[in-house]
């Protein structure tokens, strides 16, 4: 008797932030543990420096809907703090928050920021660091994404960090050591919460 | 990437790593592919692919010969997925762009005639641009067997309008097919190029945004053959004068009991009785309806038409009242008022149930079906739209700078725009053009604002909607001596929808030169800040010039730029591993 375990990500960012990779990742990971995956992309004319996102829905069951319904996210996981703010409604009850909290300032309208990670952080779940920074730090600046997942892997009970670390180095294998070393970096850094 | 049978397993180009037992799973770039090998021993291979991809691979397997489509979102990544892959490049599979979407159509009517599997794909708005091919393709029927893909954009994600293409399937009184998943999006293909060899009728395939774009596993077959060279004989099916057209349109209505028939009997329109609420739900909407999953209602899945009457009937004897769930517009939710008649409950879109725009989503259709949905997080408040924009560094910002700057001593100038990355500049910080409303119209409106007395009336147009639709409307203004400057921006590519090969790229001049365009009125620029002054004196001086004058600012778009440099310095480094799916 096995029972049943869904995680439902909203994955959230600028166009050209690299969120695209981040499914990939989790995705390859889903697929090699044997779960149900679906993940609805966006292409065309958003990822054009708007905004975009993605539903990625992992489960042991079979999946019906592309679409992750209102209030029914696990995870929130965007690589830009407004952008996770952005898709609020689609949090759950006992949903977690983890975004990159390094605005992301391509309008003239961006809200204060002061404000916007106060209503963040308000939230019960929340974990947000400056990715950018991190990566920098690593010498990994292209990583930041691979940190976020990180962050992510202390929120994703239906894998484990070690199915996500093989992910990445599956996924980014035939990019070369270097780059498979940077985000396996850029991950146990998220994934240890270094600042 | 494609996988050959070894032995007892198959092995690809990404290698092979043991998962347990019976699964083997392996990666290649963007794409994962898992092998079970079941107890008996019989190999089943599962893959991630996008609806649009599962078409495609669906399509490759059912001995496809060509593609004929022009790029538009949601359905561009049907014919990469063709032209990237291994097989079809073994067969020779024809897939290169097409000019617009009735080039596309005719070629593969072309294709049909002469015996061949021949698939066309385009989005919801290009079936108005093949719409003359694809009606009479009906009347005169098929050889081989011809495939229709028309992927609709309900919700308007990247589009003008959210038009329903079912309504073209039965204008042009042909089947329709609309899978629910990505499965029935690969099984689907092979069905769909039998049934349309055996009625010899051109078979639509209509699909929408979140089914093209979403990826989920996919269990894949064997590639099959490919038809033989075997020319259609009978020249009256074909040349369609009025004697013959009429004996074709006769034998196509005589027809349409038999496509009912089919759809009645079709495995993918499924009745499952219950009771109380009935429910009919059209291709992707199926899914959203299992999400809710109300207990205890009937429901019809539908995903074959001419709509299935006799189910619709058999599913109202169960049922007190009927909701219609469909993507797009009510179109089968009509038909279903017109069988059950106005004494029997329906609702929908019509009335509401279901919003009466925009595509479906999980919520509203839980809504309708009376499924209580939890409690939802107000919308947070430090929040802006963040709007798509042009990239840094673009030649059509250079080229928007430019016109506002010399516009500005011309209150009564018009701009009409036209659809591609450039249409952007109706946005801030630009708000440069007038008017967008289909591929080629502004050349067009241009000339019929010039004509009414607008001046100057200014046409901004790219280089691959020029040579989809624009060729013809610069010739009529040619022709009238019309007073418009047209702006032809080119960036050698069709950059919105990803960056394809844009079908007139070096041939621009030469074009405009043969329409009748005056070698003094037609020039050629590099749009760089650093040539802001030649070019704003330019557009000055052909906008007080009374006749027809094109201005080609030409520089590459920065994306695929981008994408050629990181391809040359992938290439150094010794890496050849990129798109062999």
């Amino acid at each position: 008797m096995t029972f049943k375990m869904k995680t439902d990500i909203k994955l959230a960012g600028v166009g050209g932030q690299g969120i695209l990779s981040i499914a990939t990742v989790i995705g390859e990971a889903a697929t090699t543990a044997g779960l149900y995956l679906k993940q609805a992309e966006v292409h065309g004319m958003s990822q054009r420096g708007g905004d975009v996102q993605s539903d990625l829905r992992l489960s042991t069951e079979p999946i019906h809907s592309d679409l992750i319904p209102l209030g029914g996210a696990d995870l929130i996981l965007s690589m830009e703090p407004m952008e996770a703010l952005r898709y609020l409604p689609y949090l759950g009850p006992d949903g977690a928050v983890v975004t990159s909290s390094r605005p992301f300032v391509n309008i003239p309208n961006y809200p204060d920021e002061k404000a916007l990670l106060e209503e963040l952080d308000a939230l019960p779940k929340v974990t947000r660091m400056d990715i950018d920074q991190v990566a920098k730090g690593l010498l990994a600046p292209r990583s930041a994404n691979m940190v976020l997942l990180g962050m992510a892997a202390r929120h994703l009970s239906i894998l484990g960090p070690d199915d996500l670390r093989t992910a990445i180095r599956t996924v980014f294998g035939r990019k070369g050591d270097k780059v498979v070393e940077d985000n396996l970096k850029a991950f146990e850094a998220g994934y240890e919460g270094l600042q | 990437m494609r996988a050959s049978p070894l032995r007892d397993f198959w092995v690809g180009e990404g290698g092979l790593k043991e998962v347990s037992f019976e699964e083997f799973c392996f990666v290649a770039g963007n794409e994962y592919i898992c092998v079970v090998i079941s107890t008996n021993r019989r190999m089943k291979m599962k893959k991630m692919l996008l609806g649009d991809e599962a078409i495609a691979l669906g399509a490759l397997h059912a001995g496809l010969s060509g593609v004929y489509a022009y790029p538009g979102t949601p359905s561009t990544e049907i014919t990469e997925f063709i032209q990237n892959d291994l097989l079809a490049r073994e067969r020779g599979v024809r897939s290169r762009w097409c000019t617009n979407e009735k080039t596309a159509m005719e070629a593969a009517l072309g294709m049909s005639f002469a015996g061949k599997r021949a698939l066309v794909c385009m989005k919801h708005v290009g079936m108005n641009v093949c719409a003359d091919a694809f009606v009479n393709a009906g009347i005169t029927g098929v050889k081989g067997g011809l495939v229709v893909v028309a992927a609709d954009d309900p919700s308007m994600h990247s589009s003008q309008n959210e038009q329903d293409s079912r309504f073209y399937g039965k204008f042009a009184l042909v089947p329709i097919l609309e899978p629910s998943d990505q499965q029935e999006c690969y099984d689907m293909m092979a069905d769909a190029f039998r049934l349309s060899e055996e009625v010899r009728l051109p078979v639509l395939l209509r699909i929408v945004t979140r089914l093209a774009h979403s990826r989920a596993a996919v269990e894949v077959g064997e590639p099959g053959p490919q038809n033989a060279l075997a020319p259609d004989g009978e020249r009256t099916r074909w040349v369609l004068l009025p004697g013959n057209a009429k004996r074709q349109y006769a034998s196509l209505i005589a027809q349409q009991h038999g496509l009912l028939e089919r759809a009645e009997q079709s495995p993918y329109n499924v009745l499952k009785k219950g009771k109380g609420l009935g429910v009919i739900a059209c291709g992707i909407a199926h899914n959203y309806v299992q999400e809710a999953l109300p207990e205890g209602i009937s429901l019809l899945k539908v995903s074959q038409y001419p709509l299935p009457a006799e189910k619709v009937r058999e599913l109202a004897a169960v049922s007190d009242r009927i909701l219609v769930v469909e993507d797009g517009q009510p179109f089968a939710e009509e038909q279903v008022r017109g069988l059950l008649g106005p004494g029997y409950p329906v609702s929908g879109r019509l009335d509401e149930a279901l919003p009466r725009t925009g595509e479906l989503t999980p919520d509203c259709v839980a809504k309708a079906l009376g499924v209580p949905g939890g409690k939802v997080h107000a919308p947070a408040h430090n929040l802006a739209p963040r709007p798509p924009q042009l990239c840094q560094g673009c030649g059509h910002r250079d080229v928007y700078t430019a016109l506002n700057q010399v516009l500005a001593d011309y209150p009564t100038a018009r701009v009409f725009g036209d659809i591609g990355c450039y249409t952007l500049g109706a946005l801030p910080p630009f708000k440069a053009i007038d008017s967008c409303v289909d591929m080629g119209a502004s050349i067009t409106m241009a000339k019929g604002a010039a004509d009414a007395g607008i001046h100057p009336a200014v046409a901004v147009i790219g280089d691959s909607t020029f040579t989809h639709s624009g060729m013809t409307s610069l010739l009529d203004a040619v022709n009238d001596n019309a007073a418009i400057t047209v702006i032809l921006s080119d960036n050698l590519t069709t950059a919105m929808t990803g960056g394809q090969d844009s079908a007139g790229t070096h041939k621009f001049e030469a074009i405009c030169l043969a329409l009748g365009v005056e070698r003094e009125h037609l020039h050629v620029v590099v749009p760089l800040p650093k040539n802001m002054e030649e070019i704003t004196r330019i557009i000055r001086e052909e906008l007080d010039y009374k006749g027809v004058s094109v201005i080609i600012p030409q520089r590459e778009c920065m994306q695929t730029l981008a994408r050629k440099q990181r391809q040359k310095r992938m290439a150094a480094e010794g890496d050849f591993s990129t798109s062999s799916k």
